[in-house]
């Protein structure tokens, strides 16, 4: 297990410094300098600023700068929200997202395996049929053509759900998001939960427990249930990466104010250290996903070797 | 001598592995039917454009909001009175040529990353291999959104950004491939001939690497051309008045309850379009991949 964990740390560090020194060296080749305003500065000002966000510095050394900074979470002064810091805005805006991804996390994994389960138990037949439509349906839609759609058909014409916003997370205001954010992931887990039960169901200890004389739905529930949906652990990680990039559609359509809002936002603007701290934001948080869900995936399976 | 080459040509003739596949391909429905639907949307994103009676970023300020089936406009016009007919395709050929070309981008680096680490194997291959490894946890998206953003949109970054970003798995395939490979008996012969490392590689190693290589490139092209939608849906990829499906799609959802054509007919392009490269590239990969015979 420690040597495992050595060896994923020993991945993620360099990693996350490639990620934060591609980020430091994209932002210094950008065009225009941050204090470019529309009123020249005079040269005593340009002086002082500069000298207070060491931009008089030589490359390097503003680089080990950034990078300290970075280790302490510390990723500079928005360029646009000029009393704010990249950290200020993740902080007001992370709720929201949070609300969103948890949800259409829980609500992609309840109806995944149970999609998932129907179909291997029926397999081959209708409704396995059925359901490996809807994941195929599932991975070769967008979301950017689900949510318009949704939100056409919802609320423009049947008129049951609001277009969009947020309104304080109510309920009705959430639900064609989490539903656009949980489909392809709904897709992909039922999936992988028709495979892993279809190859369970066939093993030697469901048999012996149908020889036992178990009931159909013990057998699913209790026994095969548990080994088909472990490899779902697995699958938590990229889950979260799929369910970040989705939120930055997903809150651009339904004017949510999270923070793939405004990271977008922050791109169009041209809003260089937001986007750029946000990127590092975003690959450390993706990077410690998937070592939870690798750790976790070893901690409930014995079959996974930590290697 | 004569009686041999009888022989030969009197013995029944061999079923390649090839032979095999395409006739599993052409078995599977879902596939052909694939193809066939590819196939003309790929004709008609090249040859509509040159037909229609109006070019794609032609506006014409009397015929603005036409709804389809009405007028002089089959599809129906946008805000500025443009042929939607003649943007759909040419946002089709747009999103078909950036997941050509990126497609190919990162065929080339991922072929010969990963035939290189395969073949050379020992230290080379375990330095490859653990940049590969570094690089696939990053979130490319991202980084793709930070290109875009630092040096402008342009046509040819957004190629040469996501064929980039598309390599890694590709490189990982053939480089398990050309491990195999490389132990196989005609390429020992190779070596005992006196052939070079790099003409093993070339002529030896890559051709034998064709069948997964073929299937992942028919997965990889609707992965490509959704990247270059989800931006251009952004506003961060193809800018107007120039046409991708992701523009399209995000213009009509702009304006879906005044004009809802402009959102149905690019998603239904587009969702027509991946599917068919999604049943494709399964069905290529039931043909070729020898695992599930």
């Amino acid at each position: 297990m420690l040597r495992f964990l050595l060896r994923r740390l020993l991945v993620a560090i360099p990693t996350l410094f490639a990620v934060v020194t591609l980020a430091f060296f994209m932002m210094h080749a950008a065009p225009g300098g941050p204090f470019d305003g529309e009123r020249a500065l005079t040269p005593e000002v340009e002086r002082n600023v500069k000298a207070k966000y060491h931009l008089d510095l030589p490359v390097w050394e503003q680089y080990g700068l950034y990078l300290k900074d970075a280790v302490h979470g510390d990723f500079g002064p928005s360029l646009k929200y000029k009393d704010k810091t990249v950290l200020d805005i993740l902080h007001e805006n992370y709720l929201v997202s949070l609300v969103l991804g948890l949800s259409a996390l829980t609500l992609a994994m309840l109806i995944g395996i149970a999609l998932g389960v129907v179909a291997a138990l029926r397999q081959n037949r209708p409704a396995d049929y059925g359901v490996m439509t809807i994941a195929v349906l599932g991975v070769c839609i967008p979301t950017f053509v689900t949510a318009p759609m949704l939100v056409l058909l919802f609320a423009s014409i049947l008129g049951w759900l609001p277009t969009a916003g947020w309104n304080g997370g109510a309920l009705a205001n959430l639900i064609l998001p989490v539903i656009t954010l949980a489909l392809p992931q709904i897709a992909i887990i039922s999936r992988l939960t028709r495979a892993g039960m279809i190859e369970v169901l066939r093993s030697n200890y469901v048999r012996t427990a149908r020889a036992k004389g178990l009931s159909e739905m013990r057998i699913v529930v209790r026994h095969a249930l548990r080994a088909a949906v472990l490899p779902l652990v697995s699958y938590l990680g990229p889950a979260c990466a799929g369910l970040i990039t989705g939120s930055l559609v997903v809150e651009r359509i339904f004017n949510l104010p999270g923070l793939g809002k405004f990271f977008v936002i922050s791109a169009l603007q041209r809003d260089y250290t937001v986007v750029m701290g946000m990127v590092i934001f975003y690959a450390a948080l993706i990077l410690v996903l998937n070592l939870l869900a690798d750790i976790g995936s070893a901690l409930l399976d014995p079959r996974v070797k930590l290697a | 001598m004569t009686d041999l080459v009888a022989t030969v040509k009197t013995a029944p003739r061999g079923r390649s592995l090839w032979d095999d596949a395409r006739r599993r391909l052409l078995a599977n429905k879902a596939a052909v039917a694939g193809m066939i639907v590819l196939f003309v949307l790929v004709m008609a994103a090249l040859i509509v454009p040159m037909l229609t009676p109006y070019t794609f970023d032609e506006i014409n300020k009397n015929d603005v909001w036409v709804p389809p089936l009405t007028g002089a406009h089959l599809l129906g016009t946008d805000s500025l009175g443009r042929d939607l007919l003649a943007r759909l395709f040419k946002g089709l050929q747009v999103s078909l040529s950036i997941g050509a070309v990126a497609t190919s981008v990162s065929l080339i680096i991922g072929v010969a990353w990963g035939a290189t680490a395969g073949y050379l194997g020992g230290r080379v291959d375990e330095t490859m291999m653990r940049i590969v490894d570094v690089l696939y946890s990053l979130p490319f998206i991202f980084f793709v959104i930070l290109l875009m953003v630092t040096f402008g949109q342009n046509l040819i970054l957004i190629f040469v950004a996501i064929g980039a970003v598309e390599w890694l798995t590709m490189s990982r395939i053939v480089r398990g491939q050309t491990l195999t490979l490389k132990h196989k008996e005609f390429v020992e012969a190779a070596r005992a001939a006196g052939l070079g490392q790099g003409a093993i590689i070339r002529r030896h190693i890559v051709p034998n690497l064709l069948g997964p290589v073929v299937v992942y490139v028919t997965l990889t092209i609707p992965a490509i051309i959704l990247a270059e939608s989800f931006l251009s849906f952004l506003g961060l990829g193809v800018q107007p008045p120039m046409a991708s499906l992701g523009t399209l799609i995000a213009n009509g959802a702009q304006d879906m309850e005044l004009a809802p054509w402009l959102l149905i007919f690019p998603s239904v392009t587009m969702v027509t379009t991946l599917m068919c490269f999604n049943f494709i590239g399964d069905g290529l990969r039931d043909a070729i991949d020898p695992k599930d015979r």
